[in-house]
């Protein structure tokens, strides 16, 4: 027996206080890439009690993302949007999860993140990054973006950060360490570019507004 | 001067190309606020630099 959605409400504002679960439950977040960064992201939120969660990602679940991504070797070659969706449904059954199985272009962006006041740019390809960050920024100036750069590798993890870039813009990461560049990609490091993502999220729906 | 990514530069009458060139930045992997505001790639090319400009240049890198 799962609890009730008002129990796990109760435990949820139990933890953080009901002003700031209040917060929470309203928050609306695009999640944009289910790798690394994403699938920790979305499960922090999940786990914080964010109320509406939107998953994209185009990619399945493949052998080399176990290393680091919250995907079950039972779920090899499945859509990365339909596990997660199920691992999410798991964690927090009341949260409203809606996903899009596509890949995001300078085309499709506009319509598919308009009306979403949080974006995370959880891609792995660094054209990839850029090119959502740009479209974002030029296309829907309402939203704020938080994005994540340079977390490959084993370098120190106090090297990772949060800034803000502009009043639209926050970026984690450590800005240089580069996956393309042979460094490997490890779950601990990852996952702290993912939490330093998370954590914003969560500041700013709290409103807090610097990093 | 120019403030380029917090420091003092005298590139005034450069494009943004121009300095994302020098620099060794690929256009590809970028985003350039100018001035608290993104700047569109499509105006690197024509967005000559001033001086009081404060430039922002974020590098992208893989992985997540």
């Amino acid at each position: 027996m799962i609890p009730t959605r008002e129990e796990m409400y109760e435990a949820l504002c139990a933890r953080h206080g009901a002003d700031l679960q209040q917060k929470f439950s309203e928050g609306s977040v695009a999640v944009c890439g289910l790798g690394g960064l994403g699938s920790n992201i979305a499960v922090s939120l999940a786990r914080a009690g964010v109320g509406h969660l939107l998953l994209i990602d185009f990619d399945r679940v493949d052998i080399s993302n176990l290393n680091r991504q919250q995907y079950f070797p039972d779920q090899l070659g499945t859509y990365k949007t339909e596990a997660l969706s199920h691992t999410l449904r798991r964690i927090a059954p009341y949260c409203d999860i809606a996903f899009k199985t596509v890949k995001l272009t300078e085309e499709n962006i506009p319509d598919i993140l308009h009306g979403y006041p949080l974006i995370c740019e959880a891609f792995d390809r660094a054209d990839q990054k850029a090119m959502l960050v740009n479209t974002v920024l030029e296309k829907l100036p309402d939203s704020v973006l938080v994005s994540g750069t340079g977390m490959a590798g084993l370098d120190s993890p106090n090297t990772i950060t949060t800034k803000k870039i502009t009043k639209h813009f926050y970026l984690s990461g450590d800005g240089c360490s580069d996956s393309e560049k042979g460094s490997g990609l490890f779950s601990a490091r990852v996952a702290v570019c993912a939490a330093h993502q998370a954590t914003t999220i969560l500041r700013l729906l709290a409103g807090e507004t610097e990093p | 001067m120019i403030r380029i990514n917090g420091e003092e530069r005298n590139t005034a009458g450069k494009t943004v190309a121009e300095l994302l060139e020098t620099d060794g930045y690929n256009p590809l992997k970028v985003a350039v606020e100018l001035n608290e505001n993104i700047l569109p790639k499509t105006e690197y090319g024509s967005t000559e630099l001033k001086d009081g400009d404060t430039v922002e240049i974020v590098r992208f890198v893989g992985g997540g």
